[in-house]
């Protein structure tokens, strides 16, 4: 049976309901490369938050890479803002095993030690790998996704954001 | 005929020389080097991708400026780092390079940073390595004799890149000692392998190998001609050693015709950049006005280097 996904854009407009709330003096935004990056520009201006927007390529932190090797093409991580004591927010497009966090987290901890730090998914697709959850998620599938389907984040060339399924 | 430099997947195995090693991997270290810069603006600035690997750095020949930058870019991979300092070893009781070199696989080595005076020496080593089935070990060449000094030519292909952006509209030019030189070796099959257009090698004869025009290069024995309109002008280092021999009357002799001066830079398009492999003869290959002035990029090469050597290290560690 086909798998029905929402719009993307629905369920960016979920998010920052969900995050509004929260948001304080220290909110910083942190998007991780390419669909989070995405995401947290569009929040970072949709919340009107003050410190610069943040970016974060966990290619350098994967625990994949003794396996795998260097993922190609890595991009810079850029975090404009003091990390310390910041409210931090990462943001990605899909959590699945938890791996991706947890490399964030690593990296995010390189650079100062930040106040809190939270999870914003725009959708949850289970098969966790480590205890690992997202404090602001605006969509879980019913069902978990078979490893053999990837879940991924698109923008056309107006910017607009879909979710599309297509075999890893 | 094996590509000793890749593994069977064709992925870089050894970094040993640019001569032979294809486009898409030489781009592939540019790209993969550059998120590597922004690691020293951290206040950790360690990466967690070589953490439990042992690098050694084997130097056989004397070196600052490479060997500290080896050793830092390992360090912030988060490698352990062991120094050896050759002069003072076994190899000085006689033993032979292959014996040392299994002598440190038996500690547990996973990879060799090597300079040696010798050409060949790190392919000698990685040979050993693969016909003894130890494929997991790395080797890197950090200068051999006069062959090659690959590392030093891909951290010009950076910076080059980083202040021109593109190769294919470039008049690129290395001036001096070429014969003796194997930085510029890598750097001429680097730019060739590039597709940069226009590559002169500027120099008197006696420093110029006879058939250099075979590396796809244009010959000029008139510093004048040479640096017009160039985009980038490589210096070469004069050795001490050679200003004495039949092959140069002197220092100053040379300065007078070979060194860069503001004077020559000036025929130069006006954002030519220039770069020196270090460390410099000032007042022999250079002018210090030139060397210290807006169109050096001399210190952005170094600290290019070490990003342009962890890209090395980590896509060997992976592959």
């Amino acid at each position: 049976m086909p798998i029905e996904l929402p719009n993307a854009e629905t369920l960016l407009a979920r998010l920052v309901d969900q995050i509004r709330p929260n948001l304080s003096e220290r909110t910083a935004l942190v998007g991780i490369h390419t669909g989070g990056a995405w995401l947290a520009e569009r929040l970072h201006r949709l919340l009107g938050i003050k410190a610069a927007l943040g970016t974060i390529d966990v290619s350098f932190y994967r625990d994949d890479y003794g396996s795998r090797g260097l993922h190609p093409r890595p991009q810079r991580s850029d975090i404009p803002f003091d990390v310390e004591s910041a409210d931090i927010i990462i943001v990605d497009d899909v959590l699945y095993t938890g791996r991706t966090t947890r490399a964030a987290l690593n990296e995010l901890f390189d650079y100062g030690r930040p106040g809190r730090v939270d999870l914003a998914v725009l959708c949850d697709r289970h098969g966790r790998e480590l205890p690992i959850g997202a404090r602001y998620c605006a969509f879980t599938l019913p069902q978990p996704l078979p490893a053999s389907r990837s879940l991924r984040l698109s923008r056309d060339a107006t910017g607009t954001l879909s979710l599309r399924l297509i075999d890893a | 005929m094996r590509n000793p430099q890749l593994n069977k997947n064709g992925e870089l195995q050894h970094l040993l020389s640019l001569d032979g090693l294809p486009l898409s991997i030489l781009g592939a270290i540019l790209d993969i080097a550059a998120p590597f810069t922004e690691v020293a603006e951290r206040e950790v600035k360690k990466l967690p991708l070589l953490r439990g690997k042992s690098v050694f750095n084997l130097f056989f020949e004397n070196s600052t400026r490479t060997r500290t930058t080896f050793e830092i870019a390992a360090k912030r991979l988060s490698a352990d780092v062991i120094n050896l300092n050759v002069s003072t070893s076994s190899t000085k009781k006689g033993e032979t390079l292959l014996d040392t070199i299994d002598n440190l696989c038996a500690m547990q080595a996973d990879m060799f940073v090597v300079r040696h005076e010798s050409s060949g020496a790190p392919y000698l080593i990685a040979d050993h390595l693969h016909a003894t089935g130890r494929n997991h070990i790395h080797v890197i060449n950090a200068g051999d004799g006069r062959h090659a000094h690959p590392t030093q030519g891909l951290l010009d292909m950076y910076t080059i890149r980083h202040f021109k952006k593109e190769f294919h509209n470039l008049i690129v030019v290395v001036v001096g000692d070429v014969l003796h030189s194997r930085v510029a070796r890598s750097q001429l099959a680097a730019l060739t392998t590039l597709g940069v257009p226009e590559v002169r090698v500027v120099g008197p004869r006696t420093l110029l190998p006879t058939d250099v025009e075979r590396l796809g290069v244009r010959v000029c024995h008139d510093m004048n001609e040479g640096l017009r309109d160039a985009d980038v002008v490589m210096m070469l280092r004069l050795q001490n050693e050679r200003m004495n021999g039949a092959l140069l009357p002197s220092p100053q002799e040379y300065f007078k015709v070979w060194g860069l001066t503001p004077e020559k830079l000036a025929l130069a398009k006006p954002n030519a950049i220039v770069m020196h492999p270090g460390p410099m003869n000032r007042g022999v290959e250079i002018d210090s006005t030139v060397a210290d002035g807006g169109q050096a990029v001399i210190l952005p090469q170094v600290t290019f280097g070490i990003a342009v050597r962890m890209a090395v290290m980590s896509m060997l560690a992976g592959n």
